[in-house]
């Protein structure tokens, strides 16, 4: 028997609870996103887009991962080529650097939040330096440009760790042998990283990109917990409409949309740094 | 212009001596050979000689320049690499061009050498396709067509065809010795095989736990081991060994025969003939046969002489039965004879 059904018969209890607790709770998201009192409408979307924050909390969201994620890649990059270079202490690098992803990201937050309050470390520093005589107002609903400076360093801080773990591994997977030959062929540090690392990195990146961007638009404790309302994201707009508006369809296509940018972006890097079956490993 | 002068070239990997005080020179165009066992330091020197090694002590010295300071790229050197090293990504044109691109030579250049080289090794047809869409023969031919297309001083190839199988690697021995030789280059080639390292050296340096005990012709190697260790690991069956007791008159008495041998103030030394250097006669070292192995051209035949292996070459018309008494007279200008102390030839 059962040597062909029992894979099958293995996954099931995984799938049925896939099933159960996500795909059927997106489904209900999905119809309620589409209907208003049980008929078929696209009002939500329009309530949604309509509202005057939507453009706002759009261009937030966009803005933070476009800065955030290529900032996070290049320092992920710099720091897995250190750690994949160490000979000594490699795992305990690797530990250090990956504490911050133990920490929820509403923990993150509030720890930035303890650093940037008018009574937080930075102002006392500063006024213990003598730099300045009263606090400054960081997170003031005046300061949005320090309040999303503040969100991009918090979430650099939280979530560099992810992507640099994973572009360990991937580095890990190239055989030192094609350094050599690169090096004996001509190429410096700087060539061999772009002629070798990236090139052979590519699945890793992938994953790595991918898996942040998703992330990315998904940020709403860091933000919740320094900016408040000061500056609106997507997915604080959708808890939003759930729970302060009580206005669950629109909440509901909200969620749609971030999906919808999610999976856009998941295909594009799919397809961007895609590498063909013959140029593999 | 590109001799190559290794100098007191010593290797400690912690507390494991890799290499000690290892002395070479390799004249310009000459193919040398690294031969040793596993673990015998040979691409340990080799790979300090490319640079991919950092040498304890010692110096190396490429066509009259310093290099043991200089990385890898600046040594003009190429190399051919056990696992071909063929860079997955990139095309066979491509892998064979690296190393012209890094050397930013002009478009046309590049594509003119990566041409001629790929002829060379014919895989012309090849230049499209990515390392996952080649057999290991044609990995290994463009691994060496991107050394070539390099015309550099000097090429080093570490065991170059041990991925290939038995026939392939026949067939790319002759074509590497051939291409070699018209490329002029210098060529360190380390391996084990020592088929191999007969049929391509100009010059063999066999190696031993970190040591060179020889270097000299091939036929010099076979002939003349300067080193019991060569007698036993050159040559297929190895030399054989007997130990023989001093005798009257500076001669010395072997397994019944009493031989004139070499001067020497012990008591006991080792005499030695290879397998192929002794005829089934009338007289000569008692041999009790033991096993009869025909091998078409000629027979092997295993003996016990003193009470050890003793492996005989004889025609294959040679009549021996298992336990024959044979008298095998050994040729005397083949004789030799080793200081079991030292191990080396007196």
């Amino acid at each position: 028997m059962h040597g062909k059904a029992l894979p099958y018969l293995l996954l099931m209890p995984a799938t049925l609870f896939l099933c159960v607790f996500f795909l059927y709770p997106f489904a209900l998201v999905a119809f309620e996103a589409v209907t208003r009192d049980g008929a078929f409408t696209l009002d939500n979307f329009r309530t949604m887009a309509g509202s005057w924050k939507f453009p706002v909390t759009v261009r937030n969201t966009l803005l933070l991962a476009a800065i955030v994620v290529p900032i996070q890649l290049a320092v992920a990059l710099l720091m897995a080529s250190v750690v994949s270079r160490l000979e000594t202490g490699r795992s305990a690098a690797l530990y250090i650097f990956a504490i911050p992803l133990g920490i929820s990201d509403l923990a993150a937050g509030l720890i930035w939040l303890a650093i940037f309050d008018q009574s937080g470390f930075l102002n006392t520093l500063l006024s213990g330096l003598g730099i300045v005589d009263r606090p400054i107002m960081f997170l003031g609903y005046q300061s949005k440009l320090t309040i999303f400076i503040a969100v991009a360093l918090a979430e650099i801080w939280r979530a560099t760790a992810i992507m640099m773990v994973i572009l360990v591994a991937g580095m890990g997977l190239i055989p030192k042998e094609y350094y050599e030959a690169a090096e004996v062929f001509g190429a410096g540090p700087w060539k061999r990283f772009v002629r070798i690392t990236l090139p052979l990195l590519r699945p890793s990146l992938q994953t790595a990109i991918i898996l942040r961007v998703i992330l990315a638009f998904e940020v709403f404790a860091v933000v919740a917990a320094l900016g408040g309302t000061n500056l609106p994201v997507l997915m604080g707009e959708t808890y939003n409409w759930q729970f302060t508006l009580q206005d669950r369809n629109v909440a509901a296509a909200s969620a749609l949309l971030i999906l919808a940018i999610s999976i856009g972006f998941t295909l594009f890097f799919l397809r961007v740094l895609r590498v063909p079956k013959e140029a593999r490993i | 212009m590109a001799e190559i002068a290794i100098k007191g070239v010593a290797k400690r990997f912690g507390g494991f001596t890799a290499l000690h005080q290892v002395d070479l020179s390799i004249a310009d165009q000459e193919f040398m050979v690294l031969l040793g066992a596993s673990g015998c330091g040979k691409t340990t020197l080799l790979r300090i000689v490319a640079g991919l090694e950092t040498p304890s002590h010692g110096e190396v010295w490429i066509g009259g320049r310093r290099v043991d300071n200089l990385p890898p790229r600046e040594r003009g050197i190429a190399m051919v690499f056990q696992n071909y090293a063929v860079f997955p990504h990139l095309t066979v044109f491509e892998n064979i061009a690296f190393g012209l691109r890094m050397k930013k030579l002009p478009q046309q250049e590049v594509e003119q050498r990566v041409n001629r080289t790929a002829e060379l090794m014919h895989i012309e047809q090849l230049l499209k396709r990515y390392s996952g869409q080649l057999s290991g023969g044609q990995r290994q031919r463009v691994a060496v067509a991107r050394a070539l297309a390099m015309e550099p001083d000097v090429i080093l190839m570490d065991e170059p065809l041990s991925n290939l199988d038995a026939l392939l690697r026949l067939e790319m021995r002759a074509e590497l010795k051939g291409v070699l030789a018209a490329s002029k280059t210098t060529t360190i080639y380390v391996t084990h095989d020592q088929v191999e390292a007969m049929s391509l050296a100009d010059r063999i340096a066999v190696m031993h736990q970190g040591r060179i005990v020889q270097a000299a012709s091939p036929v010099e190697v076979y002939r003349n081991p300067a080193a019991r260790f060569v007698g036993s690991f050159i040559g297929n069956p190895p030399m054989n060994f007997i130990p023989a007791t001093k005798a009257a008159n500076g001669s010395w008495s072997v397994a019944g025969l009493t031989l004139p041998g070499p001067k020497s103030d012990r008591q006991k030394i080792e005499f030695a003939i290879r397998p192929e250097d002794v005829d089934a006669g009338s007289e000569g070292l008692q041999a009790t046969v033991r096993v009869i192995e025909p091998l078409g051209p000629h027979t092997l035949v295993t003996c016990d002489v003193e009470g050890g292996l003793f492996r005989a070459i004889l025609e294959s018309n040679a009549s021996v039965q298992v336990g024959d008494h044979l008298r095998l007279a050994p040729k005397p200008d083949r004789i030799r004879w080793f200081d079991p102390e030292t191990t080396n030839a007196l």
